[in-house]
Formats: C-alpha cells, structure tokens, sequence
C-alpha cells in the first residue's frame, strides 16, 4: 500500500508555509528570493503526490510549466537585483525604498 | 512500515531542516546550500512517488542551473562583507513563528479539507491510483501529453523564456553611449 | 529466496566495489599516463624513477600527500573549505553508476548485467550529476577566501551553465533515434559495427559533446578556472595536502566517467564487429568488458593529447566558442535529424549527411555574420559580447 497523499499535502504546506515566513522575516533580497523558490517547489511537491493519487500524469507536467517559469524568474530576478545593487551597494529591501533611482 | 514509509520520513525530515536553515542562516552562501539539500530530498520524494523524469529534471534545473545562478550572483557581489542588518527583533520573531505556525495549521486544514470533499481522496480513485502507481509515468508519456494536449502552454512556456532572456539582456546591458 | 538476496545484494555490491576500486585504480593510471604520455610528446623522459617505467609513481605521490600536514589557512570559512573537496568528489563517484561498462555475463543462471543500475532516465541522471561538479569548484572557491580562488569559481561556474547547454543538446539526436533515455538501450540500438555508429550518424553534435565534455571536466583548453599563468592555481590555491589531491582525483575521476559516456552515447559503447558475441557466456561477457575499456582508455589518450597540444583559450573566446558556434550547432543537429528522421523514414546514411551539411552551413553562417561584425566596428567597441562577459566585468 502507498502512502496516503495526506503525508505529502502535509509537508508540502509545511514547506510553503516556512517559504513564507523566510519572505516575511529576511531581509536580504537574494534570500527572500530563495524563499520564493521554496514555495514553488512545495507547490511542485503538491502537484506530484495529487497527480499520483488521481492517476494521472498532467500533474507532472505542470511541475514542468512551474520550473520554466520559475527558471525564467530567477533570471530577471537576478538581474534585478544586481543592477539594483550596482545602483545603491545594498540588497537589503529596506534600504531600497525609493522610486526615484 | 514500508520501505516508502521510512525514505518518506528520512527525506520529508532533510527537505524541512533544509528549509528551515535557508531562512535562519545569516550568510546568504549558506542559505543557497541549504536550499540545494532541500532541492535534493525533494527530488528524492519525487523518485518514491515514481515521477523519476520530474525528479531528474529537477535535479537538472534546480540544483543544476538555479542555484548556481544563484551562487554566482552571490559571489559576484560579494555579500559576506556587507553588514548584516536585521529588522527583526526578538520580540518580533517570536510573533512571526507564532503566526507561522497558525498559517500552518491553515494551509495543512485547507489541503486537508479539499482533498477529503473531492474524488481525490474517494475510495474509488485510491484504487484507480494505486494501479497507476505500479507503472510509473515514463518519460515516454509526459512527452506525448506535452506534444499533443499541452501543446499550446508548451509554446507559451518557450515564449516566456525568450521574453525573460531579453529582460535580462536589456537589464544588465550597460550603456556605452552615455557612460562614454 | 536465496538467489533473491544474491541477485539483489551481493551482485550489486560486487559490481559496485569492482568500478570504484577500478576507478581509483584508473586515476592512478592517468596521472601516470599523462605525465608519461606529456613526456613522450615533449620529447623528454616524464617520470621513470620509481619502479618499473616510473609506474610506481602515483603511490608514491599518494604517500607524499598523505603524510603531509593538513593545514587549513586562518582566513577560509572551515565548513565550507572541508566541505568543497568532497562535494566535487562525491558526484564523479556516483555518476559512474548508470554507465554500462559490458554486456551480460551468465553465471550458474543467472543473468548479470555489467552495469550498477539501468535506469530508465540513465542519460538525464548523468546529466543531473554532472551538473552538480560545479559546486565543489564553486564553493572551494568561495571557501578560500582569496581573490584568485574566486575569480576562478566566477570563471567556473559561468563555463559550467553555458557548456552544460550544450552537452544536453547535443543528447537528443542521440536519443531521437534510439527513443530511449537508458545508456544501456542506446548502446544496444547502435548496433555492432563501426559504421552504425551515433559517431558517424551524428559526427557535428559528437565533436560539440566532446568539446563540452572537456569544458565539464575543467581540462585544457578550458582550465580558465585554474589558469597558473593568471590565477595562481584558481580555486584551488588555498588546498595542499590529501585535500589537494581530492581535487586532483575528482577531475580525472570526471575524465574516466565522461569517456565512459561518450563511448556509450557515440561509439557503441561495447561493440566492435560482434566480437563481443564471441565464447561462451562467461567469456563474452569478459571481451564486452574488454573491449568497453579499451575503447574508454583510447578516449582518454585524447583528453591527454588534447592537452598537451591546443594552447588556453582566453575568456571571451570561450564564452563566444559556446554561445555562438556549439549553440547553433547542436540545434541545427536537432532540427535536421528530427526532419530527416521523418523525410527519410529514419535511413541513418541521410541524417549522418545532413548532419554534417548543416554543420558546415551554420559555422559558415556564424563565422561570415561575425567577420563581418569584426570589419564593421570600431576599435573599442564591443557590443556583441555575450551576456555572461558582461556579469565578470562588472566585478572589475
């Protein structure tokens, strides 16, 4: 017998929910922006275990939608902060708050 | 306990410790490996639930091209020597687990909640999944699935990539006209 | 019950501990065969010392690393610094395991296959682990604490996403025509003769693996993460001693696995002319062995030969040699093979010619596009560098 889906929607929850507080309680950018890589893979984990238990394989592909946008996300947002940086020599959110560069 | 039962447990236990090191560690090098390890054990639970060309890709993309996007722009703007300023006092972080752990209890409810009013947790679809689990997803079928049903969001996706690859050649490019 | 414990524990353990004792043992051959074969080509002697033809001199050079002190400099972040030799060790080990490195042997029975685990993602699992190398280097480097460590993990890992493209597109000719994704079915699918093989079929997208199997491996003409002229040592400046010599034994491990590869994805992997059909079922399995290591070893005459004869390319050149030339190779590869595959009813003869057609085309199209470029621009101006040139600059 499988494990239940329950196991798995409960530590895909738990994975979002510390993705979450690392957004809310850090400060640095490139951190937040890796909590923001932990929420969508929670979501990925949640998508595979549910695709799993309807026996269905469409879950699996929209894991793979999720990582091509998550890829395509990163490097904007890498880019973002990097010139953000070159701009103000600092990636602590806080510190950049101003809309005038 | 089943084998499942344990490599459950063992990888669940990693990708949350993980996960937690990401957001306490104060070093952002650190943070990054920590999330690598999460990335890891996922893929590991990816492999228990028989999606093993998830799991690669996973692997692939995440560990293998995010994070080291991730760490070389780390490296290049040299983060460890800058101050380390945190806006969280102690007062307001126990606040913050507080209510941490009642968006937890919320999430895991909702998640719960819907899969126990839906076919997904009927008895019927338990079956119906339990013989899908014996023959496992083979890459074979996510491509045809991608090729003919998904046809139109697999494009889109290509689209998205390009629009993010010229994003990030307009942002970084520098200007030689008016810097010179 | 008992044949179930033989045939899944003690087999696999077997097998497991021959290819990790035999790629020990081939590290040790290729720093002997390097500095021999370095000799040789530099028409001078190499090490010749110790022992017979100097063959003892890799156990020599291990004792010597291994009795020397082990010291860590004050200034490197500890964890991380002892950490990074073995996240670079670690996945040149395990990669090894989904390559087949014979056919079957028969034993009482039982029928064993010469391989650790066939896997049904074999090649997608080489490439996840490949991958991984990267944060040895890059974390060695950032552990250090030097700037020329991390000048050199910068390098790397730049190197590492762009070339990584490339070796996962220069695959999927391969794995068109085979339509399987394990190294073993591919091997299989090429059949036993010379001619049938992905080399022949897919020479453009063979020589773009090649090329960025050299870049994975940080061997020369792609060393930038370890230039000596401009970086000191690169990442690993700050190591001495076993710690050293981890490194060392990583990137020839890299070398080993990636031959191995090649030799499965293109060359036939155990094949030559049905020899390995030959004797009985012990024996054939033993000349498939044979012959998959024979073939691996010649492989990595070339990495040495390669070595020793093309100079180091400089940055931008490395940067443009991916991006603009192994690119639209590899994906030009893609689309002929896929169309020829169709048009032709799969006939191999076609796609190898195709193939090789298209190549030339591309490189000529790319090589005028950029004399002309070069001939249009003023002196000082560089607005085609590729991207990731721009994020090294920065730094500067």
């Amino acid at each position: 017998m499988a494990l239940g889906l329950e196991y798995y929607l409960v530590l895909s929850a738990l994975l979002f929910t510390i993705g979450v507080l690392g957004v809310l309680i850090r400060r640095n950018a490139i951190i937040m922006f890796m909590c923001i890589e932990l929420m969508l893979n929670a979501a990925n984990l949640a998508f595979v275990a549910i695709s799993r238990s309807l026996g269905q394989a469409e879950g699996q592909l929209f894991v793979f939608f999720v990582m091509a946008v998550a890829a395509a996300e990163v490097a904007i947002g890498l880019a973002i902060i990097v010139s953000v940086f070159k701009h103000k020599e600092t990636i602590n959110v806080d510190e950049v708050n101003s809309l005038k560069g | 306990m089943t084998a499942e039962h344990v490599l459950f447990f063992i990888f669940g236990a990693v990708s949350l410790i993980g996960a937690i090191s990401v957001i306490s560690f104060k070093h952002p090098i650190y943070s990054a490996l920590s999330l690598i390890v999460t990335f890891f054990a996922q893929a590991g639970l990816f492999v228990l639930l028989g999606a093993h060309f998830v799991a690669a890709v996973q692997v692939i993309v995440y560990a293998g091209a995010i994070m080291v996007l991730f760490l070389f722009v780390i490296m290049l703007l040299n983060l460890g020597t800058l101050p380390a300023k945190s806006a969280l006092t102690g007062k307001m972080k126990s606040i913050a687990v507080v209510f941490g752990v009642l968006l937890a209890a919320e999430v895991i409810f909702i998640a719960i909640s819907a899969m126990n009013d839906t076919e997904v947790g009927s008895e019927t679809t338990r079956e119906a999944a339990a013989a899908f689990a014996e023959k496992s997803v083979t890459t074979y079928n996510i491509g045809e699935l991608l090729f003919s049903k998904y046809l139109l969001p697999f494009e889109v996706t290509s689209l998205i990539l390009l629009a993010a690859l010229i994003g990030v050649i307009v942002l970084v490019k520098r200007e030689n006209q008016t810097h010179n | 019950m008992e044949i179930d414990i033989l045939q899944q524990l003690i087999i696999p353990i077997i097998k497991i501990l021959f290819i990790a004792h035999l790629l020990i043992i081939g590290v040790m051959a290729m720093i002997w065969s390097e500095r021999r074969v370095s000799g040789w080509m530099q028409d001078r002697l190499g090490p010749n010392r110790v022992g017979p033809q100097g063959l003892l001199q890799p156990i020599a050079d291990g004792i010597k690393f291994l009795f020397k002190e082990d010291l860590i400099p004050n200034h490197v972040d500890k964890p991380l610094y002892v950490l990074a030799p073995a996240m670079l060790l670690i996945p040149a080990m395990i990669a090894v395991a989904v390559v087949p490195f014979g056919g079957t042997i028969t034993i009482a029975d039982i029928e064993i296959p010469l391989q650790i685990a066939d896997i049904n993602i074999g090649i997608l699992y080489i490439l996840a682990i490949t991958s991984l190398g990267v944060y040895g280097v890059v974390i060695g480097a950032w552990a250090s604490n030097n700037k020329y460590s991390l000048l050199g993990g910068l390098r790397s890992s730049a190197q590492m996403i762009s070339y990584e493209l490339t070796l996962g597109l220069a695959i999927i000719g391969v794995l068109m025509l085979s339509g399987s994704l394990s190294l073993r079915t591919i091997a299989i699918e090429q059949g036993a003769n010379p001619w049938q093989w992905n080399f022949f079929i897919h020479f453009p997208a063979f020589l773009a693996f090649t090329t960025a199997m050299f870049a994975e491996t940080n061997r020369l003409p792609f060393d930038l993460a370890e230039a000596e002229q401009e970086l000191v040592a690169g990442y690993h400046t700050e190591y001495s001693s076993m710690k050293f010599a981890i490194f060392f034994m990583a990137e020839y491990m890299n070398m080993i696995v990636g031959s191995g590869v090649v030799v499965t994805l293109f060359l036939g992997g155990w094949h030559f002319f049905g020899l390995e059909t030959m004797g009985g079922p012990i024996w054939s399995g033993i000349i498939s062995f044979a012959i998959f290591f024979i073939k691996t070893g010649i492989f990595l005459f070339v990495f040495i030969w390669v070595r020793w004869t093309l100079p180091r390319f400089r940055y931008d050149q490395l940067m443009n040699f991916g991006w603009k030339f192994l690119l639209p190779v590899t994906l030009t590869s893609i689309v002929v093979t896929g169309t020829l595959w169709i048009v032709t009813n799969g006939s191999r003869l076609w796609i190898g010619i195709g193939n090789l057609v298209a190549a030339f085309i591309v490189v000529a199209i790319v090589a005028g596009i950029l004399a002309l470029d070069t001939n249009s621009k003023s002196v000082g101006q560089d607005t085609l560098a590729a991207p990731p040139l721009r994020g090294l600059e920065a730094i500067e």
